[in-house]
């Protein structure tokens, strides 16, 4: 998601603590007398009573801090980073600082981009950044305050270093002033000095230990791995084509199995309950259901794709105007033209698609890899018929996310609540296989771009006509409202608003219908429209005759920031001075989103049909990096996912049906491709922006552009393919 | 039908059908839940244990095949390598979701227990049968090549 469909909202609660709360050192799961709040050893060994100082933090007498994250920890880091701005301003030691996922309550949690609690568009971080100082400084003058009053010293004489407090032979640890440090009035956020750069320990210097622990010995706990007594596997038969519905099936045989324990029809299919998930899906192997698929999307992608190829050719929504590209483009006698295809992409995270759901009436308690608290709660709200306060959602790790976990409906969610509804009191876990989850939809939308531009006397573009056609993520949302005089601004991000400057430009958009579900993959409509411009931006430099680097910082004359990111890489690359082995070539891509700025330069070696990228150099303007290791470690990510869709990645349809349904045939990127890569973190003092997405869309434009130097072959298409 | 399984040392009964996973059994029934589902097609390597010391898919893998062999998960792992590889992950900060390190961990701890000292080629070969989403293959390929070091250090030490 883009950060600017939010309002913003001013809202910062850490002042707002009313009083004093006790609460148990996990607070997760007692329903039920479970401890699954934290995965961590650390926090689940934590018994002491936790004082809580604000909303963000809580100290309990044996000198743990403990961090409520209130975004979803998929892999991206937000644990520690998080816990790294708390760590700042507190003075903490790093070691005696664990992290729990915050509840869903949007009133402490929202995220601030979004006005709601959820995690996405790269923002965490971003809108998080000042708040967690705050909650930092808040819990640290509370402490200060209350050893002054106890050591009868001036608060402003006492200093806090490594978790401990201090004044002349006085000292205490966080733990044993907390008690009576939790009584004090939390001061207002106007009152606390939050530090100057120049003396952060932590933040952008740090090389600490990751807070999301447990992933090296198996110990983490994702919705996979969620145990509670009494509780029953759920899988459901799902149509074969989208938008067929069950219009009678037959049980039978399924119930029939030894284990399986129930099987009845839901919204979206038919489910089959059993006590473990292997004797649910022999169940389901053997029901016999009848479909109504009268009104299911019969299309293949071909064809859907072959129609967006007409559409391109035809005028489309103005999205935006300068001048009049297409009377100049029609005048000029130097014209260059692309056509681009983009096919449709699963997520493919590695944890499948699951979730926990526990009703009891219009009360229901939940346990997954909750991105989207608040759309969540009110989804489930609905579906039983009661209020979003009766909703409880433990949040436990996700098993990777790319943006299939925010869903806009809920999808799996609801699902899991509706098996649930049906068995009151018996927690049940859902959970799709491989092969449901690929056929399951909420795809990358296919696209079709093309781009037109007229070049002047120099070679530079003067004017370009860029036309996108495919489905909006944004329609049939709760999102809906984004869209503004038929734009989906997701649809074309990255064309807009385009830092090249050329002086004539008109984007137009083709929102398409089909029955196929979309969804946000990891950087959304970036994906798809960096590859187009940064593609076609090479081609044009090729018919200038100019050095692909030279010719984009020409172009790049009014921004700063991508000239900046542009000019080191080209240096860190050595650019123009490396020499590369017979057969190899190098290409570069530049692109912002989320807030920051990537260049990726890319060395790719050819042998015959074949290729193999073989490094890649990238830099990120992130503004503050947080966590140096994490934002490169978020970057190598990034590029790993995006070259995995520039390679292999591609869902495609035959009559409705998708075609692809593991791993042996909707391929992704393995370690024997997996490229050297070098991250360079431009210094900065702006904010922080985003890092989980900003990666990915350079990689696919900057692997063609090397191809094309070395064969001088073209690309039109993604996945690319020499043969 | 009940079956008997040597997991981690441990003897374990179970009362399952012959053909279940041994994934299945290990996560559902024996509530060991190290050890991760992915895929169901041994084409992701989630589910990777050592079964008499061979990385193996036990997604595909039925109980009634597995009785009579030495079973390590992810929870039992202690061989000199499995700990230099632990350390490592902690180290270089591999994981990111984490989902998939169970298995990757796995496959190169039987890796390096046959080939203490891999090259760059042969860990691709080893390790190119688990997924990782994430992208952390660097970062796993550098904590394969620390954990080589560090136990030759620790056996030069000796």
């Amino acid at each position: 998601m883009n950060m600017q469909r939010f309002a913003k909202t001013s809202s910062n609660n850490i002042s707002r603590r009313g009083f004093l709360k006790v609460a148990a050192g996990t607070s997760a799961g007692l329903v039920l007398g479970m401890n699954l709040g934290s995965s961590t050893a650390q926090a689940q060994s934590a018994g002491a009573a936790s004082l809580e100082f604000n909303a963000f933090v809580s100290i309990s007498p044996d000198n743990q801090v403990k961090v409520l994250i209130k975004h979803l920890e998929m892999g991206q880091g937000i644990y520690t980073g998080l816990a790294t701005c708390v760590a700042e301003e507190m003075d903490a030691d790093w070691a005696q600082i664990v992290c729990e996922h915050a509840p869903a309550d949007v009133e402490k949690y929202a995220n601030l981009f979004m006005g709601m609690q959820g995690t996405g568009g790269s923002t965490g971080m971003a809108n998080s950044y000042m708040q967690m100082r705050e909650a930092g400084a808040a819990a640290r003058a509370m402490l200060v305050s209350a050893a002054a009053s106890q050591w009868g010293v001036p608060a402003a004489d006492i200093q806090v270093a490594n978790g401990l407090v201090s004044h002349g032979q006085h000292s205490a640890s966080f733990g044993e002033l907390a008690m009576a440090a939790a009584m004090l009035p939390a001061p207002d956020t106007a009152s606390l000095s939050l530090k100057s750069p120049a003396d952060f320990k932590f933040i952008g210097t740090m090389a600490a230990t990751r807070k999301d622990d447990g992933k090296a010995d198996g110990t983490a706990i994702y919705t996979q791995d969620i145990q509670l007594p009494g509780m029953l596997s759920a899988v459901v038969a799902h149509p074969p084509r989208f938008g067929a519905k069950v219009l009678s099936f037959d049980a039978s045989k399924a119930l029939a199995v030894k284990g399986v324990q129930h099987v009845f029809a839901i919204e979206s299919g038919v489910a089959v309950v059993a006590a473990d998930y292997w004797t649910a899906t022999k169940g389901r192997e053997l029901l016999e259901v009848q479909w109504d698929e009268t009104r299911s999307e019969t299309r293949g992608s071909a064809e859907i794709l072959e129609g967006y190829h007409g559409l391109v050719e035809t005028p489309g929504v103005v999205a935006e105007s300068e001048g009049n590209a297409a009377a100049s483009i029609a005048a000029s006698s130097n014209v260059v033209e692309g056509v681009y295809e983009f096919p449709y992409l699963s997520h493919a995270q590695m944890e499948p698609i699951n979730c926990v759901a526990l009703v009891n009436g219009t009360k229901a308690e939940m346990w997954y890899g909750c991105q989207m608290p608040t759309g969540d709660q009110a989804a489930i709200a609905a579906v039983l018929g009661g209020q979003t306060n009766e909703v409880k959602i433990n949040t436990v790790f996700a098993g990777g996310g790319f943006g299939r976990r925010a869903n806009p409906n809920s999808d799996y969610i609801v699902e899991a609540t509706r098996i649930a509804k049906e068995l009151p009191g018996t927690p049940v876990k859902l959970v799709w296989s491989r092969e449901d989850d690929m056929h399951g939809g909420y795809y990358r939308p296919a696209y079709v771009h093309k781009l037109t531009a007229a070049l002047d006397s120099e070679g530079m573009p003067s004017a370009l006509q860029i036309r996108v056609a495919g489905q909006s993520i944004m329609e049939g949302t709760f999102m809906a409202s984004s869209i503004i005089d038929g734009i989906d601004a997701s649809s074309i991000e990255g064309l807009t608003e385009m830092s090249y400057h050329v002086p004539e430009r008109q984007v137009e958009l083709h929102t398409t219908q089909t029955g196929i579900p979309v969804q946000w993959w990891r950087s959304v409509g970036n994906t798809h429209t960096a590859f187009s411009k940064e593609v076609f931006i090479d081609a044009l430099a090729r018919k200038a005759g100019q050095d692909p680097v030279a010719y984009r910082l020409a172009l790049l004359k009014n921004n700063p920031r991508e000239t900046a990111v542009l000019q080191l890489a080209a240096e860190k690359a050595q650019w123009g001075t490396k020499v590369l082995p017979e057969g190899w070539g190098r290409g570069v891509a530049v692109h912002s989103s989320f807030g920051s700025t990537v260049a990726e330069i890319v060395d790719v070696s050819v042998d015959g049909d074949s290729f193999k990228v073989e490094r890649v150099v990238a830099v990120v303007d992130c503004g503050v990096a947080v966590n140096p290791d994490i934002v490169k470690a978020q970057i190598e990510g990034g590029i790993a996912y995006g070259l995995s869709a520039a390679l292999e990645d591609e869902i495609t349809l035959t009559d409705g049906r998708v075609d692809q349904s593991n791993f042996h045939n909707y391929r992704v990127l393995r370690m024997n491709a997996m490229p050297e890569v070098e991250v360079h973190i431009l210094a900065s003092t702006n904010a922080p922006s985003g890092v989980g997405e900003p990666g990915t869309p350079p990689i696919a434009p900057a692997v063609a552009n090397a191809l094309t130097a070395v064969t001088g072959k073209t690309f039109s298409r993604l996945p690319l393919k020499l043969a | 039908m009940a079956y008997t399984l040597m997991i981690n040392g441990e003897r374990h009964d179970v009362d399952v059908d012959g053909d279940m996973p041994l994934l299945w059994v290990v996560r559902d029934h024996l509530k060991f839940t190290g050890t991760k589902f992915g895929c169901g097609l041994a084409q992701c390597g989630a589910c990777t244990m050592q079964v008499d010391g061979v990385a193996t898919r036990t997604c595909v893998l039925t109980v009634a095949s597995a009785v009579g062999k030495n079973i390590t998960t992810i929870e039992g792992l202690a061989s000199p390598a499995g700990n230099a590889l632990q350390q490592a992950w902690v180290e270089l900060q591999v994981p990111q979701c984490g989902y998939c390190q169970s298995g990757q961990i796995m496959s190169a701890a039987a890796l390096l227990e046959s080939n203490a000292n891999p090259s760059d080629a042969e860990i691709d070969a080893a390790m190119s049968g688990n997924i990782c989403r994430c992208g952390t293959y660097s970062r796993i390929k550098a904590g394969i090549k620390l954990a080589a070091k560090d136990m030759k250090n620790v056996g030069g030490a000796a």
